[in-house]
């Protein structure tokens, strides 16, 4: 009844892993006539970070597909190009990321066959996205992502945020998921609006590598994506240092502990 | 073709309703709706690198009535100007303000003036094919300015 499902939504607020799967039965989006539970995400993505640079925007996300707590899918492309002036970064169900992308794929390509010169702007993406993500979580059937839409066109970069109950704003950088809590800070210190492109990459980097020792889901192989005015930019993925050669950890009289 | 002066068009046999095409290929009803456009007042729309302008010739229905309204806003980013039926026109006019709102709250960007052209376009074929329908009397003059500058298009009962 009512009362159950206010106590599911707050489990679904406040759990932190956001694994618990509430009781009620809800109807489906496709198909009204079945009836489903709340999701629960099955392959993960961890975190992703974006940022605003002088002459664009860069994103960092890694490529591990989770399976709980399986490392399962070491090599999976969160960070997708859109037209010719976004990347869309996706954390969460990969599932539901793959589905919203082959959605924007249609929209591209709709777009083409207008050929009337008029394409997607970075913050068009963002509305919609945020439209369709707040209608699902209307109907109690979330497309359950953390997005981060990054773009830049006309000398003016866009970061923009949608999560899977719709919640919508823009910002000069921003992280989903654990790097909220983790990767944040670092970027509140270091960030300023005339970043370049060089001290973004290795500030983005120094974020994945704490993500990589602070959070179990996440992983050494990134990849780094930008957009400037000669458009998208996906990096292959490749593996970043750790560093753990401090003096506490040699103790071996300790067996490795401290 | 060339169009028979007006007293002439009365003696088509094909011509009581749009989904008759007449033996010489025309729809007398779309060409009928077309004359409702030509005898309203003057519309001019022009068109440079940086904008576009409408002008129109307001006509009062008498001597001591007000002019009638011919400049339409549709939204922040375009306009219509009318010629013909304006209670057609307030019709369409609804439809293309819906329609640029809807873009706006979806997509938080000015709809682009073609693609809304598109859809009367095809709003007014629709008119030329159904029995139950007939054409809009209407022709508008639509000036916009979107991400690929400003634009003038003209629109016709024909949907062309």
């Amino acid at each position: 009844g009512k009362r159950d499902t206010a106590v599911c939504s707050s489990q679904m607020l406040f759990d932190k892993t956001y694994m618990a799967a509430p009781q009620r039965a809800a109807t489906s989006y496709a198909n009204p006539a079945a009836s489903s539970r709340t999701q629960q995400p099955i392959v993960t993505g961890a975190s992703v970070i974006a940022l605003k640079y002088k002459g664009g925007v860069m994103l960092a996300a890694d490529t591990l597909g989770s399976y709980g707590s399986l490392a399962r899918y070491s090599t999976l492309s969160r960070l997708r190009p859109i037209g010719a002036s976004t990347i869309l970064g996706g954390a969460g169900d990969y599932s539901d990321f793959q589905f919203i992308m082959s959605r924007i794929d249609e929209k591209i390509i709709a777009d083409d066959c207008e050929n009337d010169g008029c394409s997607l702007e970075p913050k068009a993406l963002h509305g919609w996205l945020s439209r369709v993500y707040y209608g699902r979580r209307c109907k109690f059937d979330p497309l359950w992502n953390d997005l981060i839409v990054a773009g830049y066109r006309d000398g003016q970069g866009f970061v923009g945020i949608v999560d899977k109950l719709g919640t919508t704003y823009e910002e000069n950088f921003s992280a989903s998921g654990f790097a909220a809590h983790i990767a944040m800070p670092l970027l509140r210190n270091s960030w300023n609006p005339d970043i370049t492109e060089d001290q973004a990459r290795q500030l983005l980097e120094e974020c994945c590598r704490l993500m990589f020792y602070r959070h179990t889901l996440a992983s050494t192989q990134i990849q780094i994506a930008h957009v400037d005015e000669t458009g998208p930019h996906v990096s292959e993925p490749y593996r970043i240092t750790t560093k753990w050669d401090y003096e506490a950890f040699k103790h071996t009289e300790y067996n490795g502990f401290w | 073709g060339i169009n028979p002066p007006v007293s002439a068009m009365f003696r088509n046999q094909y011509d009581t309703d749009v989904t008759t095409w007449s033996p010489q290929g025309r729809l007398h009803q779309v060409e009928y709706a077309m004359e409702a456009v030509k005898q309203g007042s003057a519309a001019v729309g022009v068109r440079s690198n940086t904008h576009a302008v409408l002008t129109t010739l307001k006509r009062a229905s008498s001597d001591l009535s007000d002019f009638q309204k011919k400049i339409f806003h549709i939204d922040e980013h375009l306009g219509i100007a009318i010629a013909g039926l304006s209670s057609d026109a307030r019709v369409l006019s609804r439809y293309m303000r819906t329609e640029c709102l809807n873009h706006r709250f979806v997509y938080d960007t000015a709809l682009p003036v073609g693609r809304l052209v598109s859809q009367i376009g095809d709003k007014s074929q629709a008119c030329t094919q159904g029995s139950w329908l007939r054409p809009y009397g209407v022709g508008l003059l639509v000036a916009g300015y979107d991400q690929t500058g400003p634009h003038i298009y003209q629109t016709c009962p024909s949907g062309n």
